[in-house]
């Protein structure tokens, strides 16, 4: 029960925040809200919008929170994203005549293999040149992203070749839509699946085991015999994987091709999903049904109550950074309290993301 | 009789738990009183209120007859009180100049660093200490670093000096050096509070000894009126015996044997030079010297954690040269590992997942991929029963536990397989007697089952107590390997200060 106290609080701090901006610039924040909470609850249009929104952040929030587990930073789901979308797209556009049921597994299975091979390329790195997953993997984000540039204007525009865009996927490889007259596609099943898979793999098999000793103490991985080059690898061509299937079921299920930048930041606000949800499955679906929401209601804000949306964006900025205070507090909170007052610990008190996971 | 320090019915608590219960406390000018008690008796959390990191619950300090109100450090520090931590508050990247000055008032913002560090040597020169102020802390041994430590609350002017473990990092010539500086300074008129767990320290250097049990105290008694037992039973709260008794070793074969094995430390230099040993079954192989000669070097050669650079090793007869740490451990090797919590054991895990971290992967934990937790839980419960690990339950996490408990947990993971070679380094570093005690008895009950035992430590009596045969290590090198009976604790403190050499027997 303890651990919901502090993302409910960052919330409604987030909300309390967000209330004064709208407050300062003239605008009435009470009918603001209303206007927010019923876009993005009040019909089943917005509730299946609400959803749409949160289903890529599911998928980026597993990204960062598996490799996380494991003692890695992954600030690359948004590369893995776009990379993910292209070789799923592409599989889904260019292999024919095949039926729904092969089809779209396979591009599915695309994306998350094309995104797990963006992250495996950090890991790689990380083992063979001890290069801080943390830089490179924001650096493969650009890469990505000029690479569907590129992808889209040249090799996959689409004849005639007057917009940057690819050829529609084909039928067979959409996800189809699970409640008609909405845009709410079997992608959010299939995140649900991966956050099942994402408990099971951590907290019941022994490569997730593996993982999560790596990542509280490297030390102890090694001592205990286990392999760490093989662990990072693991863990990054997972971790990007679940970013490569936030970009292709987002553009098997909603836009249903390629262009440039398709992404409105989905890699980076998966980061604040998994640190308001603690890394835990629930915690992940909750944060995301939650900026999904934001998202949806924003747009209902802006048209009704004439409140811009990036209202929203400050919304979640005072949400992440009240939950990254808190750690810091707890932190300190525990040195004071236990029984030896470590001073130390305190001065350096990077905050443990930063520690070292593999030499 | 006026004293320097009165604590009176000093009660701390943390949340349900009271860390301190009514506790009197009262210390004489130019005293060196000990403050004694295990882990967790609440030695710490005191000082840490004398030294306004804690406020108590109720209570009251008398500084000179007067009542204080301590309400951080920088109170502490202007009424003269310094405290030198057991974990050092020093900036390793930073001099030593700079750290001791750091925090401290300073004329418009400015840092006169020469100034400040002529007085430093001088003040640092007065007590026998020779130190460059212009050192990197991150460059200075251990016990240099403690005397930067001391030297900061001296500097700072401190007349009342609390030392907090102060032994518990120190090689035995160091802690010889520091009683040196302690004695000077209590000749000087300076007050020490001397807190241990270490009962011959007390015995040797303290006029006073305060006893704490529990959060509670036991009492007030001088040391010439009292001896090591006593203490230990007011400590304990039992009757503690400082002897083993151990039946003499029935040899088997060799289980472990080193040829001629070399390895590197990080630096790339030459850590171990050509050590050749045997172990065999049954015995306790000690090996004594002082800290920082190979010893981490050696335990991590033998557990497959450090690759050799020259020679072999074999268990068993069977080759294991160059293999790694899974493929020893499943020789049936068992290892203690020097540094339990950065090595031994996942301070954010539970302790049923930290009992698990070596066979996690194979049944009865794991079938194929999958880990089968109600085995996992079942082995918890019955090694926490086996090896009397104290924690509510097995879901709590290793870090909640008190050291000793978390050797057992260590131990008990360790042991519980039956393994025929154990390799354990500094087993009882920083455990209180009752730990401490627990943990000799085990390693004793393994070699009379018949493991061979290589016990690594830097506390001499350690190895006298428990060793059937002791080697000396002195920069990488065996100086000689002597049979217990004929060990004597003088020729051994010449083999660990390299001076003298056995011939290869």
């Amino acid at each position: 029960m303890k651990r919901f106290v502090t993302p409910i609080s960052a919330v409604i701090i987030g909300l309390a925040v967000g209330a004064g901006v709208i407050y300062v610039m003239g605008l009435d924040p009470a009918e603001a809200y209303r206007s927010l909470l019923k876009g993005a609850l009040g019909s089943k249009n917005g509730l299946a919008e609400t959803v749409v929104k949160a289903t890529p952040l599911i998928f980026t929030g597993l990204s960062f929170a598996v490799a996380r587990m494991a003692g890695l930073l992954n600030i690359g789901a948004e590369g893995q994203l776009y990379v993910g979308g292209l070789t799923g797209i592409a599989v889904g556009i260019y292999l024919q005549g095949l039926p729904l049921a092969v089809h779209l597994p396979l591009a599915l299975l695309a994306g998350f293999v094309g995104g797990g091979l963006w992250g495996l390329i950090a890991g790689a790195l990380k083992v063979r040149f001890g290069a801080s997953e943390i830089i490179t993997t924001v650096m493969l984000n650009y890469v990505a992203i000029y690479l569907v540039s590129l992808m889209v204007t040249g090799p996959m525009i689409e004849p005639p070749g007057n917009f940057p865009q690819s050829p529609p996927v084909l039928d067979s490889a959409r996800l189809p839509v699970v409640v008609s007259g909405t845009r709410l596609h079997l992608g959010f099943v299939v995140a649900l699946l991966m956050v099942v898979f994402y408990y099971v793999f951590l907290w019941h098999t022994t490569v997730g085991y593996e993982a999560r000793v790596s990542g509280h103490n490297p030390r102890a991985a090694g001592y205990a015999g286990m392999n760490a080059v093989r662990n990072t690898l693991f863990v990054m061509f997972l971790a990007g994987g679940m970013g490569g299937l936030a970009g292709a079921s987002e553009l098997l299920g909603v836009q249903h091709r390629l262009f440039q930048n398709f992404s409105p930041g989905y890699g980076f606000d998966g980061i604040a999903v998994a640190l308001l949800g603690y890394n835990s499955p629930i915690g992940i679906i909750l944060a995301s049904l939650l900026f999904g929401g934001l998202r949806s209601g924003g747009n209902m804000m802006q048209m009704t109550a004439g409140v811009p949306v990036a209202i929203v964006y400050v919304i979640q900025a005072v949400v992440i950074i009240f939950v990254a205070c808190e750690e810091l507090f707890r932190r300190w909170q525990k040195n004071k309290v236990g029984p030896k007052f470590n001073l130390r610990s305190l001065l350096s008190a990077q905050p443990r993301e930063v520690k070292k996971s593999h030499d | 009789m006026a004293y320097l320090l009165e604590m009176q019915d000093i009660v701390k608590d943390f949340g349900t738990l009271r860390a301190n219960d009514h506790i009197n406390l009262k210390v004489e000018e130019g005293e060196i009183h000990a403050l004694l008690g295990e882990n967790g008796a609440g030695k710490s959390t005191l000082m840490n209120i004398l030294y306004g990191l804690y406020h108590p619950t109720s209570g009251t300090i008398l500084f000179r007859g007067k009542p204080v109100r301590l309400n951080s450090p920088h109170d502490a520090i202007n009424l003269g009180i310094g405290m030198v931590h057991q974990h050092f508050m020093l900036v390793p990247a930073l001099t030593v100049v700079e750290n001791i000055i750091l925090g401290m008032p300073r004329r418009w913002g400015l840092v006169d660093l020469k100034t400040a560090a002529q007085e430093i040597r001088e003040v640092a020169r007065s007590y026998g200490y020779d130190i460059d102020p212009f050192a990197k802390v991150w460059q200075l041994s251990v016990g240099e670093q403690q005397r930067v430590e001391i030297i900061k609350a001296l500097y700072r002017g401190a007349r009342l000096l609390i030392l907090d473990e102060p032994t518990a990092v120190l090689t035995p010539q160091e802690v010889r050096e520091l009683f040196r500086v302690i004695r000077r300074l209590a000749e000087e008129k300076y007050t020490v509070i001397f807190i241990s767990h270490k009962l011959n320290e007390v015995m040797e250097l303290c006029t006073r000894v305060t006893v704490l049990r529990g959060g509670k105290l036991v009492g007030t008694v001088n040391t010439c009126d009292t001896t090591k037992e006593e203490l230990a039973r007011m400590m304990v709260g039992r009757e503690v015996f400082f002897q083993l008794d151990k039946e003499p070793p029935s040899l088997g074969d060799v289980v472990l044997e080193m040829d001629k094995v070399e390895a590197l430390n990080e630096k790339g230099l030459k850590a171990l030079k050509g050590v050749s040993l045997e172990v065999r079954a049954g015995e306790i192989l000690g090996i004594a010297g002082v800290d920082g000669n190979g010893q981490s070097e050696l335990a991590q050669v033998i557990t497959g954690m450090r690759k050799l650079s020259a020679g072999r090793i074999r268990i068993k007869g069977r080759d294991v040269t160059g293999t790694g740490a899974r493929y020893i451990y499943e020789q049936r090797v068992a290892h203690i590992p020097e540094d339990r919590q950065a090595e031994g054991l996942v301070m954010d895990m539970s302790i049923k997942e930290n009992l698990i971290l070596r066979q996690y992967y194979r049944p009865p934990f794991a079938k194929g991929l999958f880990l089968k937790w109600p085995a996992i839980k079942e082995n918890a419960v019955q090694l926490m029963k086996e090896y009397d690990i104290r924690a509510p339950h097995e879901e709590f996490l290793a870090k909640t536990l008190s050291g000793g408990n978390q050797q057992k947990v260590v131990l008990a993971r360790e042991v519980s397989t039956q393994p025929d070679l154990i390799v354990a380094m500094h087993p009882t570093r920083g455990l209180d007697v009752g730990a401490t005690e627990y943990v000799h008895r085990r390693l004793l009950a393994e070699r009379d089952r018949g493991a061979a035992v290589l016990l690594i430590s830097t506390e001499l009596d350690e190895i006298l107590n428990l060793s059937d045969r002791i080697a000396v290590i002195y920069e990488g090198e065996i100086m000689g390997v002597v049979p217990r009976d004929r060990a004597d604790r003088e020729e051994l403190g010449l083999m660990m200060a390299g001076s003298k050499r056995l011939k290869a027997s």
